[in-house]
């Protein structure tokens, strides 16, 4: 009896965890005149993909998730390799101002977005980057919280392992390519996700520096549609299905390791 | 962060000595260089440079077009004394007084029962998680369907219990509790997750022990659970407290700061005042404004974590 009492709410939470992307699914295949009967029709007459027709009709959809597919996955790498980077130097390289300079790394850490939205997009205006990919990828290519998070991992391999290979002759580069990097591997995943995930949900930025639908993401590309079609739920809906799946899916891979990096970041 | 994970003052190392000829000190300098700058050229140029310009745009009136007027502190001055601001800030801490307690007590409640659960945790913590990893402007989107006043799946099923939906997102005394309901909805895997994994972290045998000493089940939550999750909650308040002053996508996606500006929060207010009423450099103040909020009430809470937080 307890565990039933238990298990109801679980099951019912469940319920409404997925309904919603249910819903999203079946009214993407509702005709237009079905969209507002009263019930909810589950199994609409007619249904059919043409507000998928209508929605790549009106949008270049297919590059606006190609663009943040790209986009995220370009963004992720760089940040790997630039935090990396700087973390190996701010763990092993000893040089005066290190700590200092950490300092600098780590207050920016703390400088919300909405601060550096307005002099950012002026600072695109100004060398005519507005509306391209260059300045929606530019400001996310280092993060000091990568930086952060893995010098923590770096500063927890024992000093052995690359001293040794420093004395056998490798220069810093090596090391830190063969010897580091390796080692550090389950931080650098969990920082990939963080990085992927972010790019991916970005809104306020792109939507204050890109104008033209070929250069959208995701985010901003749904806002826009929503504007054009405030009341065709349908072809809305079909666009969030198209926009959900390329992340399902990689979800449905990664899902224990996503998981897992969240659960640890909460663990002291 | 404890003091022990950050790395000792390293000693002269034979990789790091900096001594010898001049070559090779220029070389190691060329090394760290190398290895610094992939990194402090983007932040110096897209996160130190825009920080000191909007500093310096908040000092100035601008918008955007005409060149820039000094106004000293004019715009902050304007700021505190201005009804709008005071809305906004007022809008924000209505959504954090409703989304905090709503995510936490949902999270948490979650996190029990899933704590218990043997079979079937797993799959029910990737259902979870699910609204995580979509983003905000997917789930501002879906909700506004469901949230429908007119054919909406919510006011239906309210309807089948006999009462009528309200307006919802159009009506303004709805339009912020259908905001939050629906960031809650998001991001109750998250908190979820990070305390079951607190929870999880607590040695079963002390549970146990207590129980033995002839403990109650709610004297066990209270003296033991309590304190050892104490670090996990605290990561969620203050997570939850920084994004939920930053709100803005499922805000401008959902109501776009209506209606009649009920759900306008301050970072909407910032995207009006640039690009609705060309006044750049009293969003640049706002934004600072906020900035300083947020950090304040983010050190007060590590100060005041001593007195509940329990690192074991």
């Amino acid at each position: 009896m307890r565990k039933v009492l238990r298990t109801i709410p679980v099951l019912l939470g469940a319920l409404v965890m997925l309904f919603p992307f249910a819903w999203t699914v079946v009214t993407s295949l509702t005709p237009d005149g079905a969209l507002l009967s009263s019930p909810p029709d589950f199994t609409p007459d007619g249904a059919g993909l043409d507000a998928y027709r209508r929605l790549l009709e009106t949008m270049p959809f297919w590059r606006i998730v190609f663009n943040s597919l790209w986009l995220g996955v370009a963004s992720t790498a760089l940040q790997l390799i630039t935090s990396s980077m700087a973390a190996y130097a701010f763990a092993r390289l000893p040089f005066p101002g290190r700590g200092a300079l950490f300092a600098v790394y780590l207050a920016t850490l703390m400088v919300p977005m909405q601060v550096l939205v307005v002099p950012l997009f002026l600072e695109m205006r100004a060398f005519n980057l507005v509306d391209t990919y260059f300045a929606v990828l530019a400001p996310t290519v280092a993060s000091a919280f990568g930086v952060f998070l893995l010098r923590q991992a770096i500063a927890q391999v024992p000093r052995e392992f690359d001293e040794a290979a420093v004395l056998d002759g490798a220069g810093h580069l090596r090391v830190f390519a063969f010897v580091v990097l390796p080692l550090i591997r389950p931080a650098l995943a969990t920082f990939a996700i963080f990085g992927f995930l972010a790019s991916w949900n970005s809104y306020l930025w792109p939507l204050v520096i890109i104008r033209s639908p070929e250069f959208m993401t995701i985010p901003l590309g749904l806002a826009t549609l929503h504007g054009q079609f405030t009341t065709e739920w349908n072809v809305v809906m079909a666009g969030s299905v198209v926009s959900v799946v390329p992340i399902l899916v990689l979800y449905l891979f990664a899902q224990k390791h996503v998981i897992a990096s969240v659960a640890q970041s909460g663990l002291k | 962060m404890t003091a022990t994970r950050t790395a000792p003052k390293a000693p002269p190392r034979p990789a790091a000595r900096a001594v010898g000829p001049r070559r090779s000190r220029l070389r190691y300098a060329g090394t760290v260089a190398l290895f610094l700058l992939p990194s402090a050229i983007p932040l110096t140029l897209f996160t130190l440079v825009p920080m000191a310009g909007s500093l310096w745009t908040s000092l100035h009136e601008w918008n955007l077009i005409t060149p820039m007027r000094w106004a000293g502190l004019d715009n902050y001055a304007e700021l505190l004394g201005d009804e709008r601001t005071l809305a906004a800030f007022g809008h924000t801490l209505y959504f954090l007084a409703g989304y905090l307690p709503l995510v936490y007590a949902g999270g948490f409640g979650l996190a029990l029962l899933l704590n218990r659960a043997r079979r079937g945790r797993n799959v029910l913590r990737a259902v979870y998680f699910l609204p995580v990893v979509t983003s905000w402007v997917v789930v501002a989107l879906m909700w506004k369907w469901l949230l429908n006043p007119a054919g909406g799946v919510v006011n239906w099923l309210i309807g089948l219990v006999g009462l009528e939906g309200p307006g919802w997102w159009t009506d303004p005394n709805w339009a912020m509790p259908s905001v939050i309901l629906a960031s809650a909805w998001k991001d109750l895997g998250f908190v979820m997750v990070i305390l079951l994994a607190g929870l999880q972290a607590i040695p079963r045998e002390y549970h146990e022990a207590a129980r033995v000493d002839g403990a109650t089940a709610l004297q066990s939550f209270r003296h033991i659970t309590l304190p050892l999750l104490s670090p996990s909650t605290f990561f969620v308040i203050v997570i939850s407290l920084i994004n939920g002053f930053q709100v803005f996508d499922q805000v401008h996606v959902m109501t776009g700061g209506g209606p009649a500006g009920a759900t306008t929060v301050v970072v909407e207010q910032i995207y009006d005042l640039t690009f609705r009423y060309g006044r750049a450099g009293a969003a640049s103040a706002l934004s600072w404004l906020l900035f300083v909020i947020i950090l304040i009430v983010t050190l007060v809470q590590i100060r005041a974590q001593r007195r509940w937080v329990n690192y074991a």
